[in-house]
């Protein structure tokens, strides 16, 4: 791209992207910490997490708010245009992805003190490879790496595989001993906050697509 | 030969056609137009059709040839000492440059309205009465007056001091007089050079509102310098730009929507969102 004509403009779009990747980058830390606080059923983690989460949606809201200044005052165009459009989905798909920390951050507090019915082992690699998912689509929406953009949904297979595991352990522990239901069931929350954040990454790669090339597109999430 | 380009006959709106837009789908056309003001080639080799009933927007940087391009496609050109036209400006099959075409009769066909609002010193009803009244019309002036000024929006306004100077009138409603002038001789294009860059926000919001009515009736060609005013009122955009030797020339012409939102081509994206190199 060229340089931008109205420098005070081309710093306020610099600094949406600095915003953004920010409230990424907070969102991130939170569902790795809660995934982390599940293991080790750390109460205090968890609480701190559903309090911070307010500090997540005060950021996107901010955002939201810089989005709509910036239409109003500079009447974009173009990718200009496409770029803000995008920020106000992405800042959207993120704080969400923070609703499902705080949502982890609960099931820890239903959960308790006492020991899982399992050691975790596919739950946390489904975080690692959701967060990883994430950083690599705030590292492409920075670039605006269209190649990248396309490539990080085809891992939401590997979170799916990673969900119907577990999906899979946990029903046959209920089928083998019916009162573990609600413990079970916990854990497959936090599984599956963990699945439809990895489908939010998607989301935002789609809206690293429209803001390169302007063109609307939806990964087949089957 | 005084009049050499007649109305399209039903056949012909509803045919195909020879003429590459004598079937109404196109109000004119441009075929490898260029314009010269002595050696200087102005405009280079402009293809563009502009659809019937739409308001299509020229826009681009200063000396771009804009203007000129507007100019063109009503031979107000013609009125500049050592301006020249090659190529083609079609309308309705027929090549408004030929010889035999009496250039006042395209004017009549294809209405100007331009950037300052021009009112003749005459009453607010003469200045609507005559373009029709020279142009030998027979019919009942006062309805005719009546009908043209309610057609731009300004009847309201005016019905009760038809008979004071025109020139007492705000800017804004000078400028839609104007445009009850252009329409009030019944042309089938209106052509408008920048037509509410004078004019107040609200006066420009009038103006622009009116030409959205207009358009159902008329084709209009504008030529702004306001990226948002295109953006707001055109259906289609023509972007135009200057090469090397300073010739303007089109670089895209396509849906407003798709223009403002992803354009074709990267010099119409760096002008329209403010970028360079």
């Amino acid at each position: 791209m060229g340089q931008l004509l109205r420098t005070s403009f081309a710093r306020e779009l610099e600094t949406l992207q600095t915003d953004t990747l920010m409230l990424g980058s907070m969102v991130t830390q939170a569902l790795r910490e809660s995934v982390d606080a599940l293991r080790r059923r750390d109460m205090e983690t968890a609480r701190r997490l559903i309090s911070e989460d307010q500090v997540i949606n005060k950021k996107r809201f901010e955002i939201e708010a810089d989005c709509l200044r910036l239409i109003a005052t500079q009447q974009p165009m173009a990718r200009d245009l496409r770029l803000i459009a995008a920020v106000l989905e992405i800042s959207t798909e993120l704080e969400r992805i923070g609703d499902y920390a705080k949502g982890i951050g609960r099931i820890i507090l239903l959960i308790g003190p006492e020991a899982l019915i399992k050691p975790l082992v596919d739950i946390p690699r489904m975080c690692e490879i959701a967060t990883d998912m994430l950083n690599q689509a705030l590292d492409a929406f920075i670039k605006q790496d269209l190649e990248a953009a396309h490539a990080i949904p085809l891992r939401d297979d590997e979170v799916d595989a990673l969900y119907n595991q577990v999906h899979r352990d946990l029903i046959a522990m209920i089928l083998e001993d019916p009162t573990l239901i609600d413990r079970t069931n916990y854990l497959l929350w936090a599984a599956h906050n963990l699945e439809r954040a990895a489908d939010r990454v998607t989301n935002i790669c789609e809206r690293i697509i429209f803001t390169v090339t302007g063109e609307f597109m939806e990964f087949d999430m089957n | 030969m005084t009049i050499a380009i007649e109305r399209p006959t039903q056949a012909q709106i509803g045919s195909s056609g020879a003429s590459a837009n004598g079937n109404g789908r196109y109000a004119i056309e441009a075929d490898a137009m260029s314009v010269f003001y002595g050696d200087f080639c102005a405009v280079r080799e402009v293809r563009m059709k502009v659809p019937t009933n739409k308001i299509t927007a020229i826009i681009g940087p200063s000396g771009c040839g804009k203007s000129t391009v507007l100019r063109c496609f009503n031979r107000m050109n013609d009125l500049i000492a050592g301006a020249r036209i090659e190529g083609e400006v079609l309308f309705q099959g027929h090549n408004i440059y030929d010889a035999e075409v009496d250039p006042v009769e395209v004017r009549r066909r294809i209405g100007m309205v331009f950037q300052k609002a021009n009112p003749f010193p005459k009453s607010i009803y003469e200045n609507v009465a005559w373009g029709t009244r020279i142009n030998g019309f027979r019919g009942d002036m006062d309805e005719m007056v009546e009908r043209a000024l309610r057609s731009a929006a300004l009847w309201e306004e005016v019905k009760d001091k038809l008979q004071q100077s025109a020139l007492g009138l705000s800017g804004g409603q000078q400028q839609r007089l104007c445009i009850a002038r252009a329409i009030a001789v019944e042309p089938e294009i209106i052509l408008m050079d920048e037509p509410a860059s004078a004019l107040d926000p609200i006066a420009t919001l009038r103006i622009e509102d009116l030409m959205k009515e207009l358009s159902e009736k008329y084709t209009i060609i504008v030529v702004t310098h306001n990226m948002q005013q295109a953006a707001r009122i055109s259906d289609f955009t023509a972007f135009f730009s200057v090469d090397d030797n300073r010739s303007g020339h089109l670089i895209e012409f396509d849906d407003t929507e798709k223009v403002f939102t992803n354009p074709g081509q990267k010099s119409t994206e760096d002008y329209i969102t403010g970028r360079f190199g």
